[in-house]
């Protein structure tokens, strides 16, 4: 309770100095649009890829559910990699309690996740297909949300609603192969966190048991691991790799 | 037949239900793949489990 009032407080103190929004972000990507042309950018991911990666991996696409430790990250790697095209739904505003492994930082308090992840991500690729719904993802919605993406990275933190979501998307979304974030809390080794495939469209990445309730801390060197698996999964599907 | 990989005496005539809560899964927080096909939640109480049947079924921790 105390945490939460004083991040609304400092928050509010940012809104009222107008720290709390950045002024014009439109103005400030069309100007690094101006200086790094798609092609340039093409050209940098070329020396890391061969042209056929680079065409499936820019060719690329994919939803994520949840912009919390594993989305925010998932969605940044993806980023990097030059997918060409994200999907991200989140409901939540930036609270000081995520900045210990969420991608935002202290200019992004308070604001939605979806609207200020957006600007990262197009800080780091200016061309990237973006569309960020910042709606509560429901049994009743989660179809129409995902059915057009053939990958959805699940990165919710509530065991209900990650098993909701699955299902949902299992059963109504035919063409849609999930990857579920399941088990990084805690603090036990790294090498713990693996990516099975457990169904047919179902790749499950993370410890398989390390609740939040039982593993009492979530560290970011973890909750990264996982969002490393899931956003590799992802890459390795765009490039016709099935095996987990 | 099989649970995760494991084989198991199919103990009469069982609902798939029945036998997620005899095996203590917690139904709210699991998805279940019968035969390579997911089951949707509201066929658990009428799915019947045969011998030659394959269940996957997965269980959601918290954290992310």
């Amino acid at each position: 309770m105390g945490r939460e009032k004083l991040f609304c407080e400092y928050a509010k103190t940012k809104a009222a100095s107008g720290q709390g929004t950045s002024p014009e972000p439109e103005a400030a990507l069309e100007s690094e649009k101006k200086h790094i042309s798609r092609r340039q950018l093409k050209e940098a991911l070329l020396e890391r890829y061969t042209p056929e990666m680079y065409e499936k991996i820019s060719g690329g696409s994919a939803a994520i559910a949840g912009l919390g430790g594993l989305g925010s990250q998932i969605a940044v790697m993806l980023t990097r990699a030059g997918v060409g095209k994200l999907f991200l739904v989140d409901f939540d505003r930036i609270e000081l309690t995520n900045l210990n492994r969420q991608a935002y930082d202290l200019t992004h308090l308070g604001r939605e996740k979806t609207e200020a992840l957006t600007e990262i991500l197009k800080k780091i690729n200016p061309y990237l297909e973006v569309t960020a719904v910042r709606e509560k993802v429901t049994a009743e919605n989660a179809g129409r949300l995902f059915q057009g993406y053939p990958i959805l990275c699940e990165a919710f933190d509530k065991p209900g609603q990650k098993a909701m979501l699955v299902n949902a998307v299992l059963e109504q979304c035919p063409h849609t192969v999930v990857i579920s974030g399941n088990g990084m809390a805690g603090c036990s080794s790294a090498n713990t966190i693996v990516t099975q495939r457990k169904m047919k469209r179902l790749y499950l990445c993370g410890d398989g048991e390390t609740d939040l309730a039982s593993g009492v801390c979530l560290m970011p060197s973890r909750v990264m691991v996982c969002a490393a698996h899931q956003a590799n999964m992802a890459i390795r599907l765009m490039l016709g790799e099935t095996s987990g | 037949m099989t649970l995760n990989g494991v084989e198991k005496e199919v103990p009469g005539k069982i609902s798939l239900l029945e036998l997620l809560q005899q095996e203590g899964f917690q139904t709210e927080r699991i998805a279940v793949e019968k035969n390579g096909e997911i089951i949707p939640k509201a066929a658990y109480e009428a799915t019947w489990i045969s011998e030659t049947d394959k269940l996957e079924v997965v269980s959601f921790v918290g954290g992310g």
